[in-house]
């Protein structure tokens, strides 16, 4: 027994190992991946057909129609970060596996944001540009982008956990996540409508930093949790 | 003490005390909201400014302070029902949220229906009050849905109290963040609250109170309902529904 329990490999070997998993699984399946990035620029080109492309008026909307959209793509991912884990039984894998669930869920919370988050960060600067935004501000939105994202997958991650195997579900993820997701696009979006007029936007950033942080050490345990449940 | 209270936590237990505990909270929660009411709304004099448009406070803080209070003891019993297992925990929880969501709508309502006269809308998306309002009512819904979206009853007792508790979390982070938030777009449109005159606030918390004691006897109302639901194989509501009494 003592040999075996020497065997288990570290807490970060699972971290990885789950992450490059999923990361391994999105390359083999691109459009899991590039799906919700064309949705994100649907979704940035429908505002100004919808209320008119003058110039001011697309300055003026453009971090909002972006941080909207952003929050919107990436809901739209997160219902598949659990659900085809559970459908062939890897999840339960997961579950019993020896290793501490809420470091593996932090694993695939990690490639979740480097399949969502990350592309709808570098995505963002082509649609920014049509918006007019100018460079300076560019750069604050890819930060609050990133920032944001991060705590947007941490946090759906406990609205997918709690939601895995219910019929309809996603729409009542949306439901359910929406809500607790304001915040972040409340100081997203504001954070780069302040940078945009040249205003101090360091506390939307500070404040998204933290939010970050918050959630990074407290929804794995949640997510863990939650999968406990939907799964007993 | 410990005794007692563990007798309190079986069902059938608090089922017959609640029976006789509900009256209690129930009758006098009417007449001292029925007191409050008369006095709000006829004695009171009118607000120098406000007019008459200033009484509908009697009905508006009471339901914005219980459409929070809901949300507390719904989370609070949450946690302990998934901490300890309590069982009848769950229920209570199960049996807050309606409620909490219809203070919360009837807050909301009352609120818009004042905001019309004051501010001149009927909706003020800058205010920071009525936005963590309406997300708390969101919560709500979601807290619902979830519930009813899951068929096992233990399955969605946990898994609504885990979001209880992430929501929780985030009510103070949407408010703080709704606040700041506001204060770029305009100052507060909220008249300062100066001290605010005896004879007005008398009946305030006469209704505070009032609502409070018909909000406890709904809730025990709505347990009872839940319990006898959840409990409907179980021997002692069979023997309850097949004795003479009928089990009122």
């Amino acid at each position: 027994m003592s040999d075996a329990s020497r065997e288990i490999p570290g807490i970060f070997a699972g971290l990885g190992a789950t992450a490059k998993r999923d990361l391994l699984l999105a390359w083999k399946r691109p459009g899991d991946v590039l799906n919700p990035l064309f949705f994100f620029a649907m979704v940035c080109t429908l505002f100004p057909l919808a209320v008119g492309p003058s110039a001011e008026q697309l300055e003026f909307s453009g971090p909002g129609v972006l941080w909207v959209a952003a929050l919107l793509a990436t809901l739209l991912s997160l219902n598949a970060l659990f659900i085809t884990d559970f459908e062939d039984g890897s999840l339960d894998q997961l579950l019993v596996s020896p290793q501490p669930l809420p470091i593996l869920v932090l694993g695939k919370i990690l490639a979740h944001w480097l399949t969502s988050g990350l592309p709808l960060v570098f995505v963002s600067p082509i649609l920014a540009i049509t918006y007019r935004m100018p460079l300076s501000v560019v750069g604050v939105m890819m930060l609050t982008l990133a920032l944001g994202t991060i705590s947007l997958s941490l946090l759906g991650s406990i609205g997918a956990a709690l939601t895995v195997g219910l019929h309809r579900g996603t729409a009542l993820l949306s439901l359910l996540i929406l809500p607790l997701a304001m915040p972040i696009m409340i100081l997203g979006a504001n954070a780069v409508s302040l940078a945009a007029s040249n205003d101090i936007y360091s506390t939307g950033i500070w404040a998204l930093g933290a939010y970050a942080i918050a959630s990074l050490s407290l929804a794995p345990y949640a997510t863990a949790a939650a999968l406990r449940i939907s799964n007993e | 003490m410990w005794k007692w209270f563990h007798q309190l936590a079986s069902p059938p237990h608090f089922y017959r005390i609640s029976a006789i505990l509900a009256p209690w909270l129930a009758v006098p929660g009417v007449i001292l909201i029925a007191y409050a009411a008369w006095q709000g709304l006829f004695v009171v004099p009118m607000d120098y400014q406000q007019g008459d448009a200033f009484r509908i406070i009697y009905v508006h803080v009471p339901s914005a302070y219980l459409s929070m209070m809901a949300y507390m003891i719904m989370a609070t019993s949450g946690a302990i029902g998934l901490i300890w297992r309590i069982k009848l925990s769950h229920a209570v929880a199960a049996a807050a949220a309606p409620i909490g969501a219809g203070f919360t709508f009837l807050a909301l309502c009352t609120g818009s229906i004042w905001g019309k006269p004051m501010w001149g809308t009927w909706w003020e998306w800058g205010d920071p009050r009525m936005m963590s309002e309406l997300i708390l009512l969101f919560l709500y819904f979601g807290y619902m849905a979830l519930r009813s979206a899951i068929d096992d009853t233990t399955k969605a007792d946990k898994a609504s109290a885990v979001l209880a508790l992430v929501g929780i979390v985030n009510v103070v982070i949407v408010h703080f963040s709704v606040e700041w938030w506001s204060s770029l777009h305009q100052g507060q449109t909220v008249f300062k609250k100066g001290t605010m005159d005896a004879d007005m606030r008398i009946p305030l918390l006469i209704m505070l109170l009032g609502f409070t004691l018909l909000f406890g006897a709904m809730l025990l109302r709505r347990i009872r309902t839940e319990v006898l639901f959840r409990e409907r194989r179980t021997r002692w509501v069979r023997e309850m529904i097949l004795s003479p009494e009928g089990g009122a």
